[in-house]
């Protein structure tokens, strides 16, 4: 049997030969036994279709991909298809995502939450991951409620709005996260609809393409319990960024305005692009091969010893 | 020989610049120095002071009475004055503080004046202080000199120049204007750079390091902050990556996520941000994901007083998060066990695939020890069972959570096999997705649960000190070893009396290690930095044993050898 670190080493170089491989990706190499527990018509199924799609276009291999998640409905998505997996706490999706992304920088890291999830109990890390830039991939289904706990306003329900929690309609003002995005340099900011699988699956491949953090606001219709914000209403209201006429992804005041509509015409597509450095790649310490592969040997720290001497 | 030293003053006037150079001094002379640090929150004024207790034997801990004192404030001079021991001396400035004396032991000396027209500037006080001190033990200039020397010679020629005529003239000045002759003396030895002044955060930090520490990330918090300093001061040498985060629960999720990937990962915090951490201790327990924690204690509730020192969240610590789940305890006495349980915390989190707690303090932390030898020789690094392609030979049914030997599943590292893993935070079935089965459910429990009795085989038992029998036994855990070994070897100067007893590895417990017939037969006294004994209880529960006697300190401070003794009942 080989030791930890020899094969730890082995795999690595190997995961930086993707040439090597003969066979292609396929959809089916994302199958997953396990059956899916969401409601029926739910907008998860079309976002974990174009998911799927995405995956296949770029051919990721699913052994060298790791998706963390959150709690909530969104958060079931990983357990849905062949990947690596790690279905944490709810709001803590992207610490979690930035301690596997240091340790192993080869690996392709996912987060993928809810509204609340995402920018109510983990609005904080939400922020903070923005301001590294730590090459990793957003996924937000955000459905203006909350359904995993039956029915009550979040963070991006709008004023007015009538939940369990609040009867008398939200006095609070829905949060935007693009703005948010866009305010702490973000450097991928999109939006996307489950009623556009296609549109969402070309920024999903575009969010995992892009080197640095990639935030994918998606709307996901809840059928069960937001009846204002449906399938029709997005559907009315959205529309492509860039369908009409060329729309410049690096201009950050643009993104602004554009990030502020909202009411009768809702944009969706990248909003904002621009490429800053990575965190890991300015950490010296995994300049030449990811931290997992690194080996220690106790006795070298003998020498550090002459320091306190 | 042994003589202590307190420098008392305002936060922000160099306790501890001076502090450091007679540890160093005396160290390089093959003397032994323990340095305890008392200091408010606050970064300037306050009273602090730092204690220096020099000797030819090993000393580990803080007296009540000093040879020496200097006062840099008046406060001092109105607090400590009484903390000098018959014939001692207080050294400070009439110039500079409103104290008059006529005892010849209180000895003036213009501190400032001495540093503005020697030393060309104020600052230079430290110096002037320490060169007095120095002639005052009657030990020679020339090693002080030395070290002053190595402290600033990268600040340039003029700085050097003026601290070290600084140090000579506060040497010179008491020569010439002392009326006494000190019963206390340091007596000459020769330079040999042999032993080693550190801290515990120090001691702690090199452990991990050596034990293949690759990831660090905390948020800062006294007294954990200096852990992540010196990690971070090595880590571009060692190829360490140290992530300051936004918060306590997103350091802890950050540690999860690298030793989920495969890298050792650790976080280091004190009570209040290990409570924000704790549900995250949880799914480290749920999703078997190893996670080193150390809690560097200070005494709470709530902020309590953050820059001092107690044993008051052992029952938090073991209790911690929700739920039934596995974990280990693990609280040093001293540096060189601190580094070896570093490494043993690390070996049980991999190995069990558990969070483990190393439960410090602030005493403990921010001392300085002489150690002796310190060396990583025998750090094993053992990972515990990971998984690789050639053990696998069908990847596509790799369940993350199959039940093996002792409850331990193997893993496998994500990325590194061809397989997949599902951890999930939600009870899972053996392949990681989440279930509500009853059966499962009662499956994965004990399946977590039968662990514990795999730990409780491999924790240590406790040190008992000095063998054989004895009249009392000193009940104690973690940064109290040295106090109470003291205050036992002062007890046993006429034959044994008392034994110590002391826990370094805490939870879970073994009952094997008790030798609960004889202990049935002697007064058990349980000394803690707490207000209720939370090991006594813990210790009483596990064993049937009763405590004969508490002996509770919870002012922040740390213990005495003296102030143990003088409360014990019967004491010879």
């Amino acid at each position: 049997m080989m030791d930890v670190h020899s094969r730890l080493l082995k795999s690595s170089t190997r995961s930086k030969m993707p040439l090597r491989r003969i066979t292609m990706v396929t959809l089916e190499d994302f199958n997953s036994d396990d059956p899916i527990a969401w409601c029926p018509g739910c907008g998860n199924f079309s976002i974990l279709k174009a998911l799927r799609q995405a995956l296949v276009e770029i051919q990721q291999q699913p052994h060298e991909l790791v998706i963390v998640s959150g709690i909530g409905q969104a958060p079931k998505t990983p357990h849905y298809l062949r990947c690596n997996c790690f279905n944490g706490l709810h709001g803590r999706t992207l610490p979690v995502a930035t301690g596997i992304k240091l340790a192993n920088h080869k690996l392709t890291v996912l987060a993928q939450g809810g509204d609340g999830d995402g920018y109510g109990e983990g609005g904080n890390h939400f922020l903070h991951a923005m301001r590294r830039n730590i090459n990793i991939t957003y996924l937000v289904h955000n459905n203006q409620i909350y359904g995993l706990t039956k029915g009550q306003a979040s963070p991006t329900s709008d004023a007015g709005f009538v939940t369990k929690t609040t009867p008398q309609g939200s006095i609070n003002p829905a949060c935007n996260p693009l703005l948010l995005a866009i305010a702490s340099d973000c450097s991928f900011v999109a939006r996307g609809f489950a009623g556009e699988i296609d549109h969402l699956a070309g920024l999903i491949k575009a969010g995992i393409q892009h080197k640095g953090f990639a935030l994918i606001d998606i709307f996901q219709p809840c059928v069960s319990f937001n009846r204002v914000n449906t399938f029709k209403w997005y559907s009315d209201r959205v529309y492509k960024v860039d369908a009409d006429s060329p729309y410049d992804t690096k201009d950050r005041l643009n993104a602004f305005q554009k990030a502020q509509e909202w009411g009768d015409k809702i944009p969706i597509g990248i909003i904002y692009r621009h490429q800053r450095p990575t965190l890991e790649e300015q950490i010296p310490a995994i300049a030449d091969q990811p931290l997992v592969a690194q080996q220690t040997d106790p006795k070298v720290f003998t020498e550090l010893l002459e320091i306190f001497k | 020989m042994d003589i202590s030293i307190r420098i008392g003053g305002e936060a922000g006037q160099g306790i501890q610049s001076i502090s450091s150079i007679f540890a160093r001094t005396f160290v390089r002379q093959d003397f032994y120095v323990f340095i305890n640090q008392d200091f408010a929150s606050r970064i300037r004024g306050g009273h602090n002071f730092d204690q220096v207790r020099i000797s030819n034997a090993p000393v580990r801990a803080t007296v009540d009475r000093v040879h020496i004192l200097i006062a840099l404030d008046k406060e001092t001079t109105n607090r400590d004055i009484g903390c000098l021991t018959e014939g001692g001396v207080l050294l400070f400035d009439r110039d500079a503080i409103d104290f008059t004396s006529d005892d010849p032991n209180h000895l003036s000396i213009p501190f400032s004046k001495i540093a503005s027209e020697v030393g060309k500037s104020k600052i230079m006080i430290n110096s002037v202080a320490i060169g007095a001190v120095i002639a005052l033990t009657d030990f020679e200039l020339q090693p002080v000199l030395a070290c002053i020397e190595e402290q600033f010679q990268q600040k340039g020629s003029d700085v050097l120049e003026n601290n070290l005529r600084s140090a000579t003239a506060g040497y010179e000045f008491v020569r010439r204007n002392l009326k006494i002759i000190p019963f206390f003396k340091v007596p000459s030895a020769k330079t040999v750079r042999r032993k080693m002044t550190l801290t515990g955060s120090q001691a702690m930090a090199l452990g991990a390091m050596a034990s293949g520490l690759k990831f660090y990330s905390g948020y800062p918090m006294s007294p954990a902050t200096s852990i992540m300093e010196f990690v971070a001061s090595q880590a571009e040498r060692y190829n360490i990556i140290v992530e300051q985060a936004e918060d306590e629960i997103a350091a802890i999720n950050m540690v999860i996520g690298a030793n989920f990937a495969g890298a050792r990962a650790m976080t280091a915090t004190s009570g209040g941000g290990f409570c924000l951490m704790v549900e995250a201790l949880s799914l480290a327990g749920m999703t078997e994901t190893p996670a080193v924690i150390i809690v560097g204690q200070r005494p709470g509730p709530s902020t309590g007083l953050p820059t001092r020192t107690e044993q008051g969240d052992l029952n938090f610590v073991m209790h911690a998060g929700h739920g039934d789940f596995p974990r280990a305890v693990l609280a040093p006495g001293y540096p060189e066990q601190a580094a070896y349980l570093m490494s043993k915390a690390f070996n049980l989190a991999d190995k069990y695939q558990i969070p483990v707690i190393v439960l410090s303090d602030q005493h403990f932390n921010d001392s300085y020890f002489t150690v002796d030898k310190l060396d990583f020789q025998d750090i094993v690094i053992d990972r515990g069972r990971i998984l690789s392609d050639q053990d696998l030979p069908l990847p596509h049914e790799y369940n993350r959570y199959a039940a093996g030997d002792s409850g331990i599943s193997p893993r496998i590292l994500p990325g590194l096999t061809k397989a997949v893993l599902y951890a999930d935070s939600d009870e899972h079935t053996t392949a990681g997705h989440i279930t509500e089965s009853a059966a499962i459910r009662n499956q994965m429990m004990r399946k977590r649960m039968q662990k514990i009795k795999g730990i409780q085989q491999e924790i240590g038992p406790p040190e008992i000190y000095p063998g054989g029998q004895a009249e009392l036994a000193l009940l104690g855990w973690g940064s109290t070893y040295s106090v109470i070994r003291e205050a036992v070897d002062q007890l046993n100067q006429n034959g044994n009396f008392a034994q110590m007893i002391h826990y370094s590895e805490i939870f879970p417990f073994n009952p094997e290690h008790v030798a609960t017939e004889a202990l049935s037969k002697i007064r058990i006294i349980a000394i803690e930095n707490n207000y209720t004994g939370q090991f006594a209880d813990y210790f009483s529960m596990a064993t049937g044993l009763p405590i004969d006697q508490r002996i509770l300190k919870y002012d922040g401070r740390p213990f005495t050898p003296a102030e143990i003794i003088n409360q014990i009942k019967d004491a010879p």
